[in-house]
């Protein structure tokens, strides 16, 4: 599995843990954390239960390391010692997000605007229009220049998606999960991470070129 | 849809790949389909446009800040650690 840049490696970090080094301890903690909470989110509706399904499932990372066999990644392992906790504590908390079931009705159309693409009477139906074409952004968006603005607007536009878009984007691009673990801890198929996907990597994009365009 | 039949890269129409590239981007596409996924986007400037800002949304998504464990469920979490496997934890 592609581990995420600057992630600890695996083998020497489950030793370093199993001979309870502390600082290794800290280390995953402060790598996985953010990743956990959001997932954790997917089961549990507040920010103090999300909290708790993280803290657990590490005590439960912490408790179990030494039956981890090594057949998955550790940061895998863990993430189904989370989802295993998200779920009880989900069910206690009767949470449902229709996870099998892809989004709201109103949104399954095309991703960008069919005014941009030449009609069926054009020679080449279905092509940009000089309009409609992309233009080049005037800056990027991950410049280390970053404008807060910029920032924001992602924020924003992440923030507008629906859940089960939001969850799947920032797992997958925010967090950097690979897609069998994000089709395991939500109980997706591939095709519909990948739909999810697609719509709020979408979305975001005409956000971020509406953004520039003014 | 067959690539045979129009100049390839031009089979696929914009309105489709757009619809195409997370797929493309993930690897799900058969091997037919990437190829004329790249030759489209070797031919259509506007796409490969597109493309590179998806690629760059994505990128910038990596930078967004994100919540993590406040700094107290943290340090109950090192003392947890510590006490259950800590070398004072094996005596």
């Amino acid at each position: 599995m592609p581990s995420k840049e600057g992630e600890p490696a695996d083998a020497p970090l489950v030793e370093r843990l199993r001979a309870g080094e502390s600082d290794a301890f800290a280390e995953v903690v402060r790598a996985w954390s953010p990743m956990m909470l959001q997932a954790a989110r997917a089961y549990v509706s507040t920010d103090a239960s999300a909290q708790e399904v993280v803290q657990d499932a590490w005590v439960a990372m912490i408790r179990g390391l030494d039956k981890f066999e090594g057949r998955s990644s550790l940061r895998t392992w863990l993430l189904v010692i989370l989802g295993n906790i998200g779920r009880n504590r989900g069910v206690r908390e009767a949470r449902t997000v229709p996870w099998s079931a892809l989004g709201p009705a109103d949104d399954t159309g095309p991703v960008v605007d069919p005014d941009r693409f030449r009609g069926a009477d054009d020679q080449w139906p279905g092509h940009w229009t000089p309009l409609g074409k992309p233009r080049p952004w005037p800056r990027s968006p991950e410049e280390e220049t970053l404008a807060a603005e910029d920032h924001r607007q992602l924020e924003n536009g992440l923030a507008g998606l629906s859940e089960q878009q939001r969850t799947v984007v920032a797992l997958r691009d925010v967090h950097g999960l690979s897609s069998d673990e994000v089709c395991s801890l939500l109980g997706l198929s591939a095709i519909n991470q990948r739909v999810l996907l697609h719509r709020g990597r979408s979305r975001l994009r005409s956000l971020l070129e509406m953004h520039y365009a003014t | 849809m067959k690539a045979e039949q129009r100049t390839p890269g031009l089979t696929a129409q914009c309105q489709q790949v757009v619809e195409l590239i997370t797929d493309y981007l993930e690897g799900a596409l058969d091997p037919d389909m990437t190829a004329e996924v790249e030759a489209h986007l070797q031919l259509c400037d506007g796409c490969d446009t597109y493309v590179e800002q998806m690629r760059a949304t994505i990128r910038a998504l990596g930078t967004v800040p994100v919540e993590t464990l406040s700094e107290t469920a943290q340090s109950e979490l090192l003392q947890a650690f510590r006490d259950l496997r800590g070398p004072a934890a094996a005596t």
